[in-house]
């Protein structure tokens, strides 16, 4: 009885765990994907998890029925829809125009000190959205300190901060980097020759620039455009705290009040429905591959474009941009950080909350470690359309909104699992869902980009397939699951509303801290939590940059 | 004595396409074998079924008389006890060179450790054994491969177009290196190329693979010399066809009277390697023009023309210079292989 049970044991571990080459024993039971069932089944298992809670509120949202689509079709829902597209198109449009030029400046032309306006114009990244509107508030608000500055000059009021334009303000200043980074590594990777050889044939720089090089910059600029659009649509800080009436926000003041729990479910259908038919438009639009170069192209550096007469206008551009997307909020926190901590009463203690939030950060990153790996096994090595549906949809968790993945979390659990309600492990399993992808682009490449001949090496001196794994596959791949771990861990640091509708009562975080401070507007309570999540915000980009640059040698 | 290694009627099908067909071999311990041919003609097919990394479709695999593959049977690789060297290498890049040779072998660590020290010697590099595999160069990481594949002593050792990473300069110095070394610890060796200077100056026995079958399985002056058939003759060295007319061990064509290696009558194929054409000084033979000349220093190629416009194409020492459009005078000693005209 033992005997067949360890036996049947390592036959699970084997199919798990298969060598890269693909070969087959001539029982037919043990053909085609067949072979590596378990590897399959455990995916397969994971992955259901991860959709179960959507599926669920689906299915909540398709028992409202007719009635359910009466509140839909209601011109508030409209007007609430079409506030959502209004801005998001409005950011993408304006996060372009400052993050198409910001990337051709530190790349292409003669600016001075390049790098470093790089690197401070990316620094906006690094702001969660919603630290990032309470200091925009504070600052052009009504009595905010721009108000003040500038009374004595007569102005009384400043334009309201509030509303489509302070939302707008704010996003845009926050995205424009997600346009600079892939429009830098398309310029970047761009064959100088290309160019020249436009140049040869007669046409003048501007030309060259919308006939050559624009062209070439279309799958950066659409990398670009789904990323804002995706983080617009799912924004919950900016527009909660600008007030005004996106989908999230109308999602969460449902959820608060206790007779529209309901509605909230189906505008949060609404929201998965607009998430989904984007990214079905990028799959679409994204067919072609790389333009930057055809054939082996030239090693030649590029040669930077003079500037002239532009320069101060651009230096001006640059100066202005970043003032408002780097210095106003961290200047304001750094300024509330300074403040005596008037606290309401209650202790705050900064230490307390920060171990909360790294203790269960740390662990929602010890769970997808573990987790990704089959699904990252799945996706580097197998292309069964089983497998890629397996690993596309591990992917749902990011792309959703926050919000939406608590919300369906908050329904299943309260009906199907009443005793995992409000406790820890649902909120980690909240954490898990959401940045699971993040584990898993990270093991996949790094599988990718192994060279399957090691594992056949490894075969042939001898080794047994899970030896192939323990030596072979997971040292190498050591890196990419550690980095994965390290950009959940920093992610569920500073996230916010999935810990919001989930964490247990009385469970504070950093980042819940923040959002309660700022709903009673003690500021200064708020200074000294931002700055530690805007540094472990660094920390995250820090680290995804690195890895960029990795994966490119 | 058995052979070392048996293959019997071997198939390999992928979907509709049948990748290796009817491949029967055998080679003695101690020999080397080459699967020689172009690419996509299976030969990387079949190294990978002796290794394990596939199975085959039908026949029988047979390693030191025991059966490793076949209807019933099946023994993975790591089983096997048969090494391989990569294209590429694939050496462990988070390994060292003595971490990598090491790999294999089990037992007490002294052991390995005296072991991985002799297989370092064998191949030249003991002084490199702690660096990492990026930081050496392609032949170095090549004889890292060949060390560590050796250390476990398989009974079979299989290359895959083992040099074509080199430079050329390098190559033929490798592979003099490699061959000795192989001979020096009596491997029992199988190569896959499509070079067929390496098939030919490596092997023992080379199976000329066309098309995923065997068309020539034989000693390499055997397949040079008597190639059984035109797309043989053609893939082993330069070949040049002339038309003749053959009658028992004689014929006549438009380089003159020939003898034949092979007695035949009728219409007939003439092979006649290059360098079997000899550009006579005495003007003594059949008339020719001279097309084309390329220098290679050591020989020259030349283009000719004969009377009845046949091309044909000459290999021959270099020191004596051709003008376009000259004529001259070539003679044929050789008895020469001949072909069923069809």
């Amino acid at each position: 009885m033992q005997r067949s049970w360890t036996l049947a044991l390592s036959e699970f571990v084997d199919s798990v765990v298969p060598p890269s080459s693909s070969w087959r024993l001539n029982a037919p039971w043990m053909r085609g994907f067949s072979r590596f069932w378990g590897l399959y089944l455990i995916s397969g298992l994971i992955v259901a998890v991860v959709i179960l809670p959507v599926l669920y509120l689906i299915l909540r949202g398709a028992d409202a029925g007719a009635e359910g689509l009466n509140y839909l079709m209601r011109p508030r829902t409209l007007t609430i829809v079409s506030n959502s597209l209004a801005l998001v198109i409005a950011v993408m449009v304006s996060a372009a125009a400052i993050g198409v030029p910001f990337a051709w400046l530190t790349t292409r032309s003669n600016l001075p000190f390049r790098r470093a306006w790089l690197v401070v114009g990316l620094l906006p990244m690094v702001i969660p959205s919603y630290i990032g509107a309470i200091t925009f508030v504070a600052v052009f608000g009504p009595v905010g300190a721009a108000q003040q500055l500038l009374a004595p000059f007569g102005i009384e009021r400043l334009p309201d901060i509030y509303g489509f334009f302070g939302a707008w303000l704010c996003l845009t200043l926050f995205t424009y980097p997600y346009f600079m980074l892939p429009v830098r590594a398309a310029l970047l990777n761009c064959d100088p020759a290309i160019e020249e050889a436009a140049h040869s044939l007669g046409l003048s720089r501007w030309q060259v620039f919308w006939r050559v090089t624009l062209p070439i910059l279309r799958p950066a600029l659409m990398a670009g455009a789904i990323m804002t659009a995706l983080y617009t649509l799912s924004d919950f800080g900016a527009v909660m705290v600008m007030r005004y009436n996106a989908i999230t926000r109308a999602i969460y003041v449902a959820y608060n009040s206790s007779f529209d729990r309901n509605r909230a479910a189906l505008l949060a259908l609404v929201l998965v429905a607009l998430t989904v038919w984007l990214i079905w438009m990028e799959q679409r639009l994204l067919k072609k591959q790389r333009l930057y170069r055809t054939g082996i192209g030239t090693g030649r550096a590029l040669r930077p474009v003079s500037l002239g007469v532009w320069m101060s206008p651009a230096l001006l551009f640059m100066a202005v941009v970043i003032s408002l997307g780097v210095l106003v909020p961290v200047g304001t926190l750094i300024t509330w950080s300074l403040m005596p901590q008037v606290s309401s009463g209650v202790n705050v203690n900064l230490v307390e909350l920060g171990v909360n939030a790294m203790s269960v950060s740390g662990m929602a990153a010890l769970v997808v470690g573990l987790v990704a790996l089959p699904i990252a096994l799945l996706g580097a090595r197998h292309s069964t359309r089983l497998a890629r549906m397996i690993t596309g949809l591990s992917y749902l968790g990011n792309v959703l909104p926050g919000l939406v993945i608590g919300l369906a979390l908050v329904f299943f659990a309260a009906n199907a699992l009443p005793t995992f309600y409000q406790t820890m492990p649902l909120l980690i399993l909240g954490y898990a869902i959401r940045f699971l992808p993040y584990s898993v682009t990270s093991t996949r490449s790094v599988l990718a980009q192994m060279n399957t001949a090691l594992d056949d090496a490894a075969r042939s001196l001898g080794l047994r397939p899970r030896e192939v794994v323990r030596r072979v596959t997971m040292p190498l791949a050591r890196a990419g699951i550690v980095g994965g771990m390290a950009m959940v861990f920093l992610s569920a640091m500073k996230e916010l509303p999935t810990t919001l509708l989930l964490a247990p009562i009385g469970f504070k975080t950093l980042a819940t801290r923040i959002w309660t401070a700022q709903e009673s507007a003690s500021l200064s309570l708020i200074g000294i939590p931002g700055l530690l999540l805007m540094a472990v915000s660094c920390g995250a980009l820090a680290l995804l940059l690195w890895r960029d640059e990795q994966s490119q040698r | 004595m058995t052979d070392r290694l048996e293959l019997q009627g071997i198939a390999r099908v992928f979907g509709t396409v049948r990748a290796v067909q009817n491949i029967t071999l055998s080679i003695k311990e101690g020999q080397f074998l080459t699967l020689l041919g172009p690419s996509g003609c299976g030969k990387t097919t079949t190294l990978r079924l002796i290794a394990g990394f596939d199975a085959p479709d039908e026949g029988a695999i047979r390693i030191g008389g025991r059966i490793v593959a076949d209807k019933r049977t099946f023994v993975p690789p790591e089983e096997r006890r048969v090494g391989m060297v990569f294209q590429e290498y694939a050496l462990f890049p988070h390994l060292s060179v003595a971490d990598n040779v090491a790999f294999g072998l089990k037992g007490r660590h002294d052991v390995k450790q005296a072991r991985v020290k002799a297989m370092l010697e064998l191949v030249g590099l003991p002084h490199l054994s702690e660096r990492m595999p990026q930081a050496l160069s392609g032949g170095q990481q090549q004889r890292v491969a060949l060390a560590r594949a050796l250390a476990p002593q398989p009974e079979i050792l299989l290359l895959d177009e083992p040099f074509s990473n080199l430079d050329a300069a390098l190559r033929l110095q490798v592979r003099a290196e490699v061959r000795s070394i192989l001979r020096e610890t009596g491997t029992t060796a199988i190569f896959v190329t499509h070079d067929q200077e390496e098939a030919l100056s490596l092997s023992d026995k080379i199976a000329v693979m066309l098309n995923g079958t065997i068309a020539q399985f034989e000693t390499p002056q055997q397949i040079y010399t008597h190639p059984i058939s035109k797309a043989v003759a053609q893939f082993v060295g330069e070949a040049n066809f002339v038309p003749a007319h053959a009658s028992g061990t004689r014929a006549s064509s438009a380089l003159g009277d020939v003898t034949l290696l092979n007695p035949m009558l009728g219409a007939v194929e003439l092979l006649v390697r290059p360098e079997m054409i000899h550009i006579d000084p005495a003007q003594e033979g059949v008339s020719a023009q001279i097309l084309w000349s390329e220098y290679y220093g050591h020989q020259q190629r030349v283009g000719i023309r004969l009377a009845d416009n046949t091309s044909l194409i000459v290999r021959t020492e270099a020191q004596i210079v051709y003008t376009l459009g000259q004529q001259v005078r070539i003679r044929v000693y050789a008895p020469l292989w001949a072909y069923r005209q069809v």
